[in-house]
């Protein structure tokens, strides 16, 4: 896989708010402007995707908004007789709600602080200093993305029962935070900076730690942002393994866990189900509006790189 | 750190020995955290699995050796398993497909100038990260015999659709759908992103050949998407391969284990049944399909992908 991509199509500092570039594909040139009949189809095709899609979302929004009763309503309708603000605060009453906000918030700020000292560390290591060895144990590095969850999930249960780290915050943050993925991205990040700046800092009496933190760490600084962004996402909608290691929920629970005992407590209540959903899709949903064009490069990036 | 003494010419060599050893030191300091994280929670799983694997290994209790029994046990007279290894087949092979139709036709509809693309992609990318437990309870309540899609059914065309999620085809179907929604705008934004950088070049010369509609399509557009198809195809496999939170919050893997896949096996076996040995080897027989499939993909790809340079 193209390794060398990651370091250009991170967007660096500076040219992050340019305006995307290369010309779109399939439109030839002169067609600027113009409405032409493949691009009103293509308006249509889209509008329509984006509608059917949507429905989801809409409906749990509405449902959210109903009383209970008039979930089901058929024939189904828009509304209920009346718009329920309230299920959102009864969400609250229902359930420990604020202490899986509270978790989820901290699990995922926690675990995404780590990933970040681990990686950009350790990245600097393999991407900016000479070491025998360094070329077969980031090999290795490599060779542990390649083990899938579910192999992992049994033995490091039977780790957090000899740690005695079962229903720990420290077993929902560590086992999974020192991913070789946010390394290898720092790695490749890195590696584009020119050496002249490092040593020139060096010159002029900086220690490693003093370069690192002064120098390399501020140019990276999208390259954080998006690690920091997927890292955030991956532990705040983690589900399998919250529900591994965690057998109190009203202490621990996090947010998806909530939402799933929340159907096992309040089946029949849809409404407050449903407010509940749409209280945990906001954080995200607002993450990717607001850094959508770090995300769109991000992806592709962190996608190439191979997750 | 600073204070490394001038090197004089006749030492330089030794002086630069010694930065070195300094600079492998450094490297030490760097490095450790994630090597001793990645030890402590990969490597040493990955090794600790291999041992539970051939043990009969309850989460509390004695443990006695069994050898490659588990993995016997799985293939001869596990009811679920055989199940689950084709439920998680049937997954893939309709998820696959259908996630890179959608994907890639959206990709490609929204590639010409559309106003407002980037409002279009964040609406397809939010599934992608709101909570999967989240976007499966939204379906749920969809999918209900009196929820939203049975309720337009039958009160605007008289229609009573099938219960689908008590019925053991529909539920598979319904999972692979809600599936796709969820899904998909992932692998979307990447072939958004490899659509931007396709080169220009090739594509004018195409244009000045004449080339356009369908043909342009077929063959310069694709096979110059090849590589980004390529790579998720292979990424959207393994992780096919790998569902649980879907099936196991929409159907609880049923009815009977009509949805129930392999991922949801091992967790069953391991956490309600307390078999982790049987789990580990379970999880190692994934692995094992995965990798396979996986090198199938690399070795097919000569045939189709096409690497420019």
């Amino acid at each position: 896989m193209r390794s060398e991509t990651i370091a250009d199509a991170v967007p660096h500092p500076g040219e992050a708010a340019a305006p995307t570039r290369g010309t779109s594909a399939g439109a030839p040139a002169r067609a600027k402007g113009r409405a032409t009949p493949g691009l009103v189809f293509a308006y249509v095709c889209v509008v329509v995707a984006a509608l059917l899609f949507a429905v989801p979302l809409v409906y749990a929004l509405l449902s959210a908004l109903k009383p209970n009763d008039q979930i089901f309503a058929v024939p189904p309708t828009l509304t209920g007789d009346e718009v329920r603000w309230g299920n959102f605060a009864d969400v609250f009453r229902f359930g420990p709600f604020w202490t899986y906000i509270g978790n989820s918030f901290f699990v995922a700020i926690a675990g995404t602080l780590v990933v970040n000292i681990v990686s950009t560390t350790a990245g600097y290591a393999f991407g900016r200093l000479r070491w025998r060895g360094r070329d077969v144990v980031f090999v290795l590095f490599l060779v542990t993305l390649m083990v899938p969850q579910e192999v992992l999930v049994v033995p490091v249960f039977q780790l957090m029962q000899w740690f005695g780290w079962v229903n720990t915050p420290q077993a929902l943050i560590l086992p999974f935070a020192f991913t070789a993925f946010g390394t290898f991205l720092m790695r490749q990040f890195f590696r584009g900076i020119p050496y002249e700046l490092e040593e020139a800092a060096r010159v002029d009496g900086a220690g490693p730690l003093r370069t690192f933190g002064m120098i390399i760490l501020p140019l990276a600084r999208s390259a954080v942002a998006v690690l920091t962004v997927f890292t955030f996402i991956s532990f705040w909608n983690s589900y399998l393994w919250p529900l591994i290691v965690v057998n109190d929920y009203g202490y621990l629970g996090t947010l998806p866990i909530g939402l799933a005992t929340f159907s096992g407590q309040f089946g029949t209540r849809w409404d407050l189900q449903m407010a509940a959903s749409v209280i945990s899709m906001v954080p995200t949903a607002i993450l990717v509006i607001v850094l959508q064009k770090h995300l769109v490069k991000g992806i592709a990036t962190a996608g190439i790189a191979g997750r | 750190m600073t204070a490394t003494s001038a090197p004089e010419a006749p030492l330089r060599q030794r002086s630069r020995s010694r930065l070195r050893r300094i600079e492998s030191r450094q490297a030490l300091g760097f490095i450790s955290p994630a090597l001793v994280g990645l030890t402590v929670f990969t490597i040493a799983p990955v090794f600790l699995s291999i041992v539970m694997s051939l043990y009969d290994w309850p989460a509390w209790g004695t443990r006695s050796f069994v050898g490659l029994g588990n993995y016997v046990d799985l293939f001869t007279s596990h009811p679920d398993f055989w199940p689950a290894l084709r439920n998680s087949a049937i997954f893939t092979l309709g998820f696959v497909p259908l996630n890179l139709a959608v994907s890639l036709s959206l990709a490609l509809l929204l590639a010409p100038r559309i106003k407002g693309r980037a409002a279009f992609r964040v609406l397809f990318f939010i599934p992608v990260v709101t909570p999967m437990v989240a976007n499966v309870l939204v379906w749920k309540m969809l999918l209900q015999p009196n929820g939203l899609f049975n309720g337009i059914s039958t009160s605007w065309f008289g229609i009573e659709l099938p219960s689908f999620l008590n019925h053991p085809q529909w539920a598979m179907v319904m999972v692979i759908v809600m599936s796709v929604w969820q899904g998909m705008g992932y692998n979307m934004l990447i072939f958004c992103a490899a659509l931007e950088q396709l080169p220009e070049p090739v594509l004018e010369a195409a244009r000045i050949d004449g080339a356009k509609g369908w043909r342009m399509f077929t063959k310069i557009t694709l096979p110059l998407l090849s590589p980004a198809i390529f790579f998720t195809t292979v990424m959207t496999m393994i992780t096919s391969m790998q569902v649980f939170a879907q099936p196991q919050l929409l159907t609880g893997g049923g009815p009977g284990n009509a949805t129930l896949p392999i991922v949801m096996f091992i967790y069953d076996q391991a956490f309600t049944f307390q078999k982790m040995g049987l789990a580990a080897a379970a999880a190692w027989i994934l692995f094992a399909i995965i990798i396979g499939l996986t090198a199938l993909q690399f070795s097919a790809q000569k045939r189709w992908v096409h690497y420019e340079v």
